[in-house]
């Protein structure tokens, strides 16, 4: 009778155990300001500033030529010349990436989220652990590009021209 | 109309919905004193959550992988592959866990709740019970009842998790979604007010399932085939009852 007990008293155990880690995980590591425990992965870091990151996030993929060779680490914000730090974890097969490229934020598909995708540029030297890429280009803003387009627009609508397309 | 008929259909109904009620508060009023035996408790919580484990791990890696394949398949459309890490966590969480969960929790562990109950009521144990002047709403209905109220998140909670690794198993290693995205868009939308959406809704089930469950039991015909018809009305009213709930409590969240 008591070895029977303690057979049925292990197995609740493990599964209020379970239950309550299960509970754990969806209440820290899912939602947004959740407490993160991500391991960091392999590889290097590279760090790049940019005027506005959109939506990017930690966790978004960092492709060259589409193809994935790292993930964005972490966002920062720089207060001195007001501008978005974005330092990314290169895998380290990836090493002889010319320390001139160039950096931009892009949009996967219609509605997909924001990635940074870096083309190379002629340098002979390479980006190492800590290295920084010095051109980059914001993400896009729909909203500014539709109220630049209308901008436009009214003033020449204002001159009593018609617009250009 | 067919006195006869109001009879069954109105006047039968209403003093059963009353009699679940009155039932409710005299075992909730037992769950109190109950506590002072957590050995009994502990017992139908082995029963109700441990052995479901299986069946509901099962379930959930079944269902997360099909989700993972309907969501890859519709968000394609339109280009957008990466939010499959929303789109399931958001459905998992929300509304197919406390849903699915409760309805197994309804076959697996009701049915069983219903017929020991009342195989116990068939074969006069209950009123055995209350000649020894033990009451059998403390010894027997409540540690059964609560046992399925804390039984319920928890299983309702292991099952999103493997869901989401059932997900991740297809869109990521079957599919080619990116794994960070996958994982860093989820984070991006999922917020604790969603986790607490599904805890809610999975304790709101297990109390109702339980409910339904030991009621019919314990106020079931003292025959075989009374019993057996107990069990089926339990599966049927905590299945009806779960998804008009899941309405409601949706309605209350959005």
């Amino acid at each position: 009778m008591r070895e029977n007990n303690r057979a049925l008293e292990i197995g609740t155990g493990l599964f209020v155990l379970l239950g309550f880690a299960a509970l754990l995980f969806l209440t820290t590591q899912l939602p947004t300001n959740g407490i993160k425990l991500a391991v960091a992965p392999k590889g290097y870091t590279v760090k790049a500033s940019f005027d506005n990151v959109g939506d990017l996030k930690g966790g978004s993929p960092v492709t060259m030529a589409g193809v994935r060779i790292g993930v964005v680490q972490g966002i920062g914000f720089d207060p001195k010349n007001y501008k978005a730090v974005v330092s990314m974890r290169l895998e380290p097969q990836f090493n002889q990436i010319p320390d001139d490229s160039f950096a931009s934020i892009q949009t996967q598909g219609l509605l997909g989220g924001k990635y940074v995708g870096i083309s190379p540029g002629g340098s002979d030297t390479y980006l190492k652990d800590g290295g920084r890429i010095e051109q980059t280009q914001s993400a896009l803003v729909l909203e500014n590009l539709i109220n630049k387009f209308f901008a436009s627009y009214a003033n020449k609508s204002d001159k009593g021209e018609e617009p250009k397309k | 109309m067919n006195t006869a008929l109001t009879e069954v259909l109105f006047t039968r109904n209403l003093r059963k919905l009353g009699a679940i009620t009155v039932f409710c508060f005299r075992m909730l009023a037992q769950c109190a004193p109950a506590l002072g035996r957590p050995a009994l408790i502990i017992n139908q919580i082995y029963n109700a959550g441990a052995r479901s484990l299986i069946i509901i791990m099962l379930s959930g890696l079944f269902v997360g992988m099909v989700l993972a394949l309907q969501g890859f398949d519709l968000l394609q459309r339109f280009g957008s592959e990466d939010a499959l890490g929303i789109a399931a966590a958001l459905a998992l969480l929300k509304e197919l866990t406390p849903v699915i969960t409760a309805l197994l929790f309804a076959g697996r562990a009701g049915t069983s709740l219903t017929s020991e109950i009342g195989l116990m009521r068939a074969t006069d144990q209950l009123t055995a019970m209350r000649m020894m002047a033990v009451d059998p709403l403390r010894y027997v209905a409540a540690p059964r009842f609560m046992g399925g109220v804390i039984a319920m998140p928890l299983l309702a909670a292991v099952f999103s998790i493997v869901g989401l690794f059932g997900a991740q198993l297809v869109g990521v290693q079957m599919m080619g979604v990116d794994r960070g995205s996958f994982w860093s868009q989820m984070q991006g939308a999922v917020g604790l007010k969603d986790v607490m959406e599904g805890v809610v809704k999975s304790l709101v089930f297990g109390f109702a399932c339980s409910l339904i469950a030991v009621y019919e039991g314990y106020y079931a015909e003292p025959t075989a085939a009374g019993v057996g018809l107990a069990t089926t009305r339990t599966v049927v009213a905590s299945s009806v009852l779960i998804l008009l709930l899941d309405y409601v409590l949706t309605a209350c969240f959005l």
